[in-house]
């Protein structure tokens, strides 16, 4: 009966097309943003990105833009830090701060009924932070806990080995929190001077969803963001790609191995693009019916779960992996992932994996779109990735556009196993 | 900033209930429980089944089983092959999993709103009808035991919580990890998870929540089409379980390991949980948890340890109320680099007895109080939390009346409510104390690790 309801459902028409009606708006000050109008909800959800991020800041200074990003909420125009966290809390609003390896973001929910006086109080934090000593200091002691933690996490010790070997001296080589010597080191003057880097108008990117009008987030715009500095610092240069193939073992006590592995990816804006992204899904999406979850953990029980990202950086495109595994059991999961990389490069994929795959990433792409909040912070992505506003409406035809012919051509040039280099963290026998 | 003690210490205020949201209620003749949950704002559908049963359910002896069995209930039916199940919603566009709790195991699918006939017929198929193999069981228990590995046994904090959790409940079967300890799950086998399976997976011990761009009177046709059909257990019985005697004193322990970076002291209280009809307490220890640490600036932990004193980087209080039985309000203190476990455990204890006596800040309440009602509108843009809030509350035994009720509650906590509960649940007595320290290399090293501290630690067996 099952057959029956599918086959009916797959005789029908393609799944829904994401019909998220998107409006560009340009304040009178000319900072422009995204926006879908909904008023079914008395608020707004609005997401800001600054392109740049930790990686604009000086070798000896890492860490910095963490810091000086963590402090944003700790302080602003005439509160202290516990002034700024009662008004927020007054008005039922909700912001969050975060330093990327290339942008610093903020994310921000406010109600309609006082959206005037949150988004006054938003704009102190991002134009007038304070910064005063004592929360710096304060702040800093839990960056420093937190890079403490960080040096007895198997993941955060795996995927930081992976990107020094990758990356080297780049920024993208290092640690954008910083190190426990460069933070140490870090004062009030380098946390002002990385707000003025990093927060300014030749790169900010703006998306909102939900309760407001183009014309009242257009005035909104210029009263939040219109004082902020023209230019920051210079964006950065393209990294170098200096990753071996190999295997690379790091000693920690713990049962299981945790592994980060992968090769060069591709550009975003590479005609082969799509087929690689649809690859991929087959090859390690995090879904049960990827290959690898298939053969690492449906079929062989080495696992709880794997997967593998196209990651897309402002300098720098790879294809990342990661799983972890009993330390008896790693060695023969990495067989399994290396022979996998190699056979979709070699028989490329059945046409009836491509099809379910092509439905799969079709039919989800509308459910991404569920919420203000994730309709605004999917707006932003795309304005950061460079993407034309139809975007939305022309994605899924890139998907179907994908033959069995561009599967076979991007697998075999792609997809390199002996280009693949294995961080493993743990105690594996037989590596 | 966030404390990372692990996803227990992140709990924020829960959301309220909202009735803002069309929901409507009925049950089958079966005996099965349906909540729809309109949002029209876009065509997709979630389905969520609730089984009244988890992992305080379980025989003795075969802890982890119910998890267990949630990972097998994807291997397949007569109708759908194995491992196939997944598959067939994402050609569809839809994605799936499934989660497990001591009170409830849950599965669920979001989906293009059309696509709900399908995903019903699926569910219902495999309340009744799994089919598993020898071999699909070997392989799953080995994937459930890399599972304990990497998220039990590869994180000291997580460790810490499950022995804590074992000395806070003697006697409840609430002591027993969900994933299982792993001597029993590497004996569980096909027959214990069918036993377990034929007896509990029933129309008469779920509940059914559809949730997104659908219309009451067509998921009841639906639902009656596929679940209608389906046999009630007649093994479902009330779940009365063994309760916990009266604690008589204080339980400490320690755990040290060698993968802590910095130490911590962490501490629950048993504490009563939401009853039917009755959930004001729970909502004054809801607010409570708030007060004392729910925000990093402005609660009584983080103003009087991080701000004043300065001996704490992070604090940290947390409550949920929504089990059958009694549940544990926590707290949990980061010390500052140089002071000690014990002087921060002395300072927390120092705050905790300041505020028994003080109660709480008026206007600090007023703001949890408009968060409370802001809570309501934010909570209409994630149909799916929901969807879990309704699901969660059946499951665990509340009445509609009481899930939609929750922010009233919420709303109507006093002062003296919250000082009442408070000296009730923070006593010592009631309470486990953990605290995990940082130990020297247990691997064989051949010479002196430079960082290993001379602190004094103790074995994980020296609780008093």
């Amino acid at each position: 009966m099952i057959r029956a309801v599918l086959a009916a459902l797959l005789a029908l028409a393609l799944p829904a097309q994401a019909e998220i009606p998107i409006k560009q708006v340009t304040s009178p000050g000319g900072i422009t943003a995204w926006l879908v109008e909904d008023h079914n909800i008395p608020f707004t959800a609005l997401e800001i990105q600054f392109r740049g991020g930790t990686s604009l800041e000086a070798p000896d200074k890492r860490g910095v833009v963490n810091l000086m990003t963590a402090t944003l909420e700790e302080g602003a125009a005439d509160l202290d830090s516990r002034g700024f966290a009662e008004a927020r809390d007054a008005l039922a609003a909700s912001f969050s701060f975060d330093a990327g390896t290339d942008s610093v973001g903020v994310s921000a929910q406010f109600l309609t009924e006082n959206r005037d006086q949150a988004i006054e109080l938003l704009r102190a934090a991002l134009v007038t932070p304070r910064f005063d000593q004592d929360a710096v200091d304060r702040v800093r002691e839990q960056v420093l806990s937190s890079l403490r933690a960080d040096e007895k996490d198997p993941s955060t010790i795996a995927s930081e080995r992976f990107e020094r070997l990758a990356f080297g001296d780049h920024p993208y080589g290092s640690p954008g929190d910083g190190t426990i010597e460069t933070v140490t080191a870090l004062t009030r003057d380098d946390v002002v001077a990385a707000h003025k880097a990093a927060l300014a108008r030749d790169r900010v990117f703006v998306a909102a969803a939900g309760d407001i009008t183009a014309e009242e987030l257009g005035v909104l715009l210029d009263r939040l963001l219109g004082d902020l500095p023209a230019t920051g610092a210079p964006q950065l240069a393209e990294a170098p790609w200096l990753l071996p193939p190999g295997v690379t073992v790091q000693d920690f006590p713990s049962p299981q191995s945790t592994v980060f592995f992968g090769q060069r990816g591709i550009p975003r804006d590479h005609p082969d693009f799509f087929p690689a992204f649809v690859l991929n899904e087959m090859l390690g999406g995090g879904r049960f019916t990827a290959r690898l979850m298939t053969e690492v953990r449906e079929k062989r029980g080495l696992t709880y779960g794997i997967g593998t990202y196209i990651v897309n950086m402002d300098q720098a495109d790879m294809l990342l992996g990661q799983f972890s595994a009993s330390n008896d059991k790693v060695a023969e999961a990495i067989d399994v992932v290396k022979s996998e990389w190699g056979r979709i490069g070699r028989e490329g994929v059945t046409p009836e994996e491509l099809e379910a795959t092509k439905t799969y990433l079709t039919g989800s792409y509308p459910l991404r779109f569920d919420g203000n909040g994730p309709i605004a912070s999917i707006l932003v992505g795309m304005q950061m990735d460079g993407m034309p506003i139809d975007y939305v409406t022309t994605r899924n035809s890139k998907v179907e556009a994908v033959t069995m012919e561009d599967v076979k051509r991007v697998a075999a040039s792609l997809f390199d196993p002996d280009a693949l280099h294995f961080v493993v963290v743990g105690q594996p026998s037989g590596l | 900033m966030l404390g990372r003690l692990g996803a227990a210490v992140l709990l924020t205020l829960p959301l309220p209930a909202l009735a803002e949201e069309p929901v409507t209620t009925f049950t089958l003749d079966n005996g099965l429980n349906v909540v729809v949950i309109e949002d029209h704002r876009a065509p997709f559908v979630v389905q969520m089944i609730w089984y009244r049963v988890g992992s305080a359910d379980e025989p003795r002896g075969q802890s982890g089983i119910a998890h267990f069995l949630e990972h097998l209930m994807f291997k397949g039916t007569e109708k759908v092959a194995p491992n196939a199940f997944s598959g067939i919603v994402e050609a569809q566009g839809g994605d799936d999993n499934a989660f497990t709790s001591w009170d409830y195991t849950a599965y669920f699918q979001r989906i293009a709103a059309d696509r709900l006939d399908l995903v019903m017929e699926m569910e219902a198929d495999r309340m009744r009808n799994l089919r598993l193999t020898e071999e699909d069981v070997a392989t799953e228990r080995q994937v459930i035991l890399e599972e304990r590995a990497q998220r039990t046994d590869s994180d000291p904090g997580a460790l810490l919580m499950e022995q804590m959790r074992a000395a806070q409940f003697l006697n409840h079967p609430y002591g027993i990890p969900i994933i299982g300890w792993r001597h029993e799950m590497e004996q569980l086998s096909r027959q214990d998870a069918l036993d377990y399976y034929e007896r509990f997976y029933a129309p008469n011990n779920a509940t059914l929540v559809i949730a997104g761009d659908v219309e009451p009177e067509a998921v009841r046709a639906l639902a009656e089409r596929h679940y209608g059909p389906l046999e009630p257990s007649d093994a479902i019985v009330p779940r009365d379980r063994a309760q916990e005697p009266p604690q008589l004193a204080e339980r400490r322990l320690v755990l040290a390991d060698e993968r802590v970076s910095d130490p911590y002291v962490f501490r629950t209280y048993i504490a009563p949980e939401r009853d039917p009809g009755d959930q004001a307490e729970a909502a004054a220890l809801t607010v409570l948890a708030e007060l004392l640490g729910g925000d990093g600036q402005t609660s009584v932990l983080a103003r009087a340890l991080q701000f004043d004193a300065q001996v704490a980087v992070f604090t940290s209080a947390f409550y949920s109320g929504t089990s059958i039985d009694d549940a544990t309000f926590g707290v949990a203190v980061i010390p500052a680099p140089g002071v000690s476990l014990e002087t921060a455990e002395a300072e927390l204890d120092r705050v905790l007895a300041q505020f028994l006596q003080d109660g709480p800040d008026p206007a600090a309440l007023e703001r949890i109080r408009t968060r409370v009602r802001a809570g309501e509108i934010y909570a209409r843009d994630d149909v799916q939390a929901l969807a879990r809030r309704y699901g969660e509350g059946f499951s665990v035994g509340l009445t509609l009346a009481d899930i939609e009720g929750w922010d009233e509650a919420l709303s109507a906590v006093t002062e003296a409510d919250i000082l009442a509960a408070a000296r009730k649940v923070l006593d010592r007595r009631n309470a486990v104390t953990g605290w995990l320290t940082q130990a020297e290399a247990t691997v064989a090293a051949p010479t002196p690790a430079p960082t290993a501290a001379p602190t004094p630690v103790a074995a994980p067996e020296d609780q008093e």
